[in-house]
């Protein structure tokens, strides 16, 4: 019992947030965090317990967003139905994916999943007839106020982690770990590693596809270069995993939390610093400081990638022990 | 009908033929021994067995069923397990889990599985470091962890390849006790070894091969004896 | 007639310079088991370096001798302080080490961008744009010398890889790392250099690019992904399956512009990708062993 307590508490705060903080600024942060545990979770289950490394799972984001928007677009479908069919259809794209690219080893496979996120973003942004190509799609929000797609968020995020940790605990987890560990024990003890691997895969790429097809009802505008971004969605979503912790159920969770701060203290010039002390001054330099460091949030993961690689490849809940020891310097007690 | 029969077993690999019409039968019960020098070809015609791939031609008979070429995950259904010569721990995983993930091809419960995997740890004497993390384990608790996790399996046929190597003799004897112990349970063995002291003691026969070819077959007494079988180890002074 | 001798000329032409994109990625994934996706960023980190030139007045094709001994010294740098160390970290993601080339790659680009912002930079030169006429069909005169220099560095690699020792010592760290340990090599420092050497080579390539091409910061990406086509399409740690591939990847997207449309160049090379996916995994290399 006492190991739910935290995850339950958060869940009870989060529950209660918009009924206490009512700022749409906060709502949003707030929404994009749900968001990512969701994306970050999804990741985890392929990488981070099946060991198979997703450098295109922006492919399933985008796929998912897409497949909400041009059902509204064209057979006028509500995109809240877009929203089971998004990750649905995420899963099927994964398929083909999956028969193709699972046999091949380590490196590849990652390199192969890079190769779908930019494909895809190359079709969809050709395609114009079918998917409007650089234009994007855009459609009407079907609600004002930000609160109820913050309990939406917070339900996809909620029964996602959930999802994910009850398959994590039973069978299909610890077939997972035995293919990430070793896959030729894994068949020698009865492990069909294609089949498990693609249902790992159709786990990760339908909760995607789901977070993807929320954001297309979130935000109304969705292109070929915002949803399949490499860096904003497939790097932040092995960057919000690894921070937080592979392999483990919450630490995504933390993880996505502590990206989405880092991004949004890009994204407002290290929280409005610069434009405070530029008005405060009056002299210019801050100002183009701040676009400045507008522009780095890519510099500044690129760096984070980097950092985090070298000293901390577990992540914060994965080296907690480690960062025990070394940030707060206690010692373990044996 | 035969338990268990490899019938003129073929392997290439590219210029190299690595087994070439090896032929033996297993009887249900006996352990069999299967030895030669390094590079003969045991752990190919193992592997061959388990699915790790198909023969170039020749059979695998289990239980009067053909099974050669199968993959190996369907292989451990049919109820033979086996042990890898280069041990392959789960090793971020405990023992316990380990043995729980072999389990899992059996039961299909968290609770059927865990019962299952404590049952086959205590059995084999792998109570005391069931928590800790396989990857820390010595070569011995790995070797003996390999062999738990194939029994969770419930093989009916059981292939240990070189379960006694990088042991030392206290750990050997150890080794040949469980085997021993696994054989009454009722599992047929077909194990590899290079330790003669082991191999010779508890195998019912003995196959030998060298080259990728069969030299001898037989009791221990008369394999040890064989002129071919010694020059193999030994060299042509000794034969 | 003449439009297919024509794009077949061009496509080769270009060939020679993906080749030697493609050596300097194949040596570092033989070598080290690396894949470095940072490789088309340090390509553009070159153009910028010869373009800096340019603007005191260097020519390009002298650049070339500046740019690649700065390239091999990034490359020794990243190696020895960025990659080395994660061969001893223990972690579940096995593939730290693409990552981190990942991120090295969008660090190098947006420090470029930040240096020299977004625009696209040119190099001026008389001669670059001329052309010269063999019969009807015309011959770039930069991509010309660029196949030039590319045949010469091929060549120079391939006695630098058989003849010297270093060489050799390279080729001992590619097929077995622990064994040539045992037998004298310091594998740790033929790492540094190997990384160096193919950043050096991927540096010519941009040098020799830079006259034809505009320079950008973002153009390290779909380089970076034609390298590594190139070097799947070869066949990994091989150094005559880079040529051909950079040769044929060359090919397939001049003919693709010149049949398909300007706009289906980049989908080529996702279509041969795939293809060697499916088809021939182990790349052209496979073809030579049988």
């Amino acid at each position: 019992m006492k190991k739910n307590a935290v995850p339950l508490l958060v869940l009870a705060v989060l529950a209660v947030f918009p009924l206490v903080v009512t700022s749409d600024y906060f709502l949003h942060l707030m929404i994009l965090f749900l968001l990512w545990v969701v994306i970050g979770s999804s990741w985890n289950v392929l990488a981070g317990y099946t060991g198979q490394v997703s450098f295109g799972h922006a492919a399933f984001f985008g796929v998912g967003a897409y497949t909400a928007g041009l059902l509204f677009q064209h057979l006028q479908i509500s995109p809240w139905w877009g929203m089971a069919l998004g990750g649905i259809v995420a899963a099927l794209i994964g398929l083909p994916f999956g028969a193709i690219c699972f046999p091949l080893r380590g490196a590849y496979f990652a390199l192969a999943s890079l190769a779908l996120g930019e494909g895809i973003r190359h079709i969809a942004t050709i395609s114009e007839s079918f998917t409007g190509g650089m234009m994007g799609i855009m459609i009407m929000p079907s609600f004002v106020s930000k609160i109820p797609y913050y309990y939406i968020a917070l339900a996809l995020s909620a029964l996602s982690v959930l999802s994910i940790r009850l398959v994590i605990r039973t069978k299909p987890g610890y077939y997972f770990v035995s293919i990430r560990e070793d896959q030729d024990a894994a068949e020698s003890l009865g492990i069909d590693t294609t089949l498990y691997k693609n249902v790992s895969l159709a786990i990760s790429s339908f909760w995607t596809g789901m977070a993807g097809a929320f954001y297309m009802n979130y935000m109304g505008f969705v292109d070929p270069h915002v949803v399949f971004s490499l860096h904003d969605y497939s790097v932040m979503a092995i960057l919000v995993a690894i921070v937080g912790g592979v392999g483990t159920i919450y630490g995504p969770a933390v993880g996505a939390f502590i990206m989405v701060a880092v991004q949004e203290f890009f994204r407002s010039g290290f929280f409005g610093l610069f434009d405070y002390l530029g008005r405060v001054t009056g002299a210019p330099a801050f100002a183009s400081l701040s676009e400045v460091v507008r522009q780095a949030h890519v510099l500044g993961f690129g760096i984070l990638v980097v950092v985090v690689i070298l000293f901390l490849p577990n992540g914060i809940v994965g080296d907690w022990e480690k960062i025990r020891r070394n940030v707060f310097r206690i010692q373990p007690t044996r | 009908m035969a338990f268990f029969r490899v019938e003129k077993l073929v392997k290439q690999f590219g210029g190299l033929t690595a087994v070439n019409n090896v032929s033996f039968e297993v009887k249900q019960g006996e352990i069999f021994g299967l030895i030669g020098p390094n590079g003969s070809g045991k752990t190919t015609t193992f592997n061959m067995i388990s699915g790790t791939y198909p023969p170039t031609s020749g059979k695998v008979f289990f239980k009067g069923k053909e099974i050669q070429g199968r993959k190996p995950h369907r292989i451990c259904h049919l109820g033979i397990g086996r042990t890898f010569q280069v041990v392959k721990p789960l090793g971020r995983m405990t023992v316990l889990d380990n043995v729980i993930a072999a389990s899992f091809s059996r039961e299909n419960r968290m609770r059927g599985a865990r019962e299952q995997a404590e049952k086959t740890i205590a059995f084999c004497g792998l109570d005391p470091v069931s928590g800790t993390l396989a990857k820390s384990l010595p070569i011995a608790g790995r070797k003996r962890l390999e062999i738990a996790r194939a029994m969770a399996t419930r093989p009916e046929l059981l292939l240990l390849d070189e379960t006694a190597a990088g042991l030392n003799p206290t750990e050997s004897l150890e080794a040949v006790e469980l085997i021993k112990k696994i054989r009454e349970n009722g599992t047929t063995i077909v194990i590899i070894e290079h330790i003669m002291r082991v191999i010779m003691t508890i195998s019912d026969r003995i196959h030998a091969i060298n080259f990728g070819q069969t030299i001898a077959e037989g009791t221990p007494s008369d394999v040890a004896a064989n002129p071919q079988v010694i020059e193999a180890y030994l060299g042509t002074d000794y034969a | 007639m003449d439009v297919f001798l024509q794009t077949v000329v061009a496509g080769f032409l270009k060939g020679g310079l993906y080749a030697l994109i493609g050596i300097g990625m194949t040596l570092i994934m033989g070598v080290m088991g690396i894949i470095n996706l940072a490789h088309g960023q340090l390509m553009m980190l070159a153009m910028y370096v010869t373009f800096l030139l340019n603007t005191m007045g260097v020519d390009p094709y002298l650049s070339l001798f500046v740019a690649m001994p700065t390239l091999f010294l990034i490359g020794v740098v990243i190696q020895k302080f960025l990659l080395n160390p994660l061969i001893k970290v223990d972690t579940i993601l096995p593939e730290n080490q693409v990552l981190m080339t990942v991120g090295i790659g969008m660090v190098i680009t947006e420090v470029a961008r930040f240096l020299f912002k977004s625009d696209y930079k040119y190099i001026k030169t008389d001669y670059a744009n001329a052309t010269f006429f063999l019969g009807k069909i015309s011959f770039s005169v930069a991509l010309t010398i660029a196949f030039a220099f590319a045949l010469a560095f091929t060549a120079a690699m391939f006695w630098f890889l058989l003849k010297t020792d270093l060489g050799r010592s390279i080729r001992a760290t590619a097929q077995d790392k622990d064994a040539a340990t045992l037998m004298g090599v310091h594998t740790g420092r033929i790492t540094v250099i190997t990384f160096g050497l193919g950043a050096a080579l991927v540096a010519a390539a941009g040098s020799l690019l830079a006259p034809v091409y505009y320079i950008f910061p973002d153009l390290g990406g779909p380089f970076t992904a034609k390298a590594f086509i190139i070097t799947i399409l070869g066949g990994l740690g091989s150094t005559v399956g880079a040529i051909l591939g950079g040769v044929t990847l060359g090919l397939a997207e001049s003919l693709g512009a010149t049949y398909l449309g300007m706009e289906y160049e980049d989908i080529v090379g996702l279509a041969i990708f795939i293809a060697v996916l499916l088809f021939l995994p182990g790349g052209f290399k496979r073809l030579t062993k049988v």
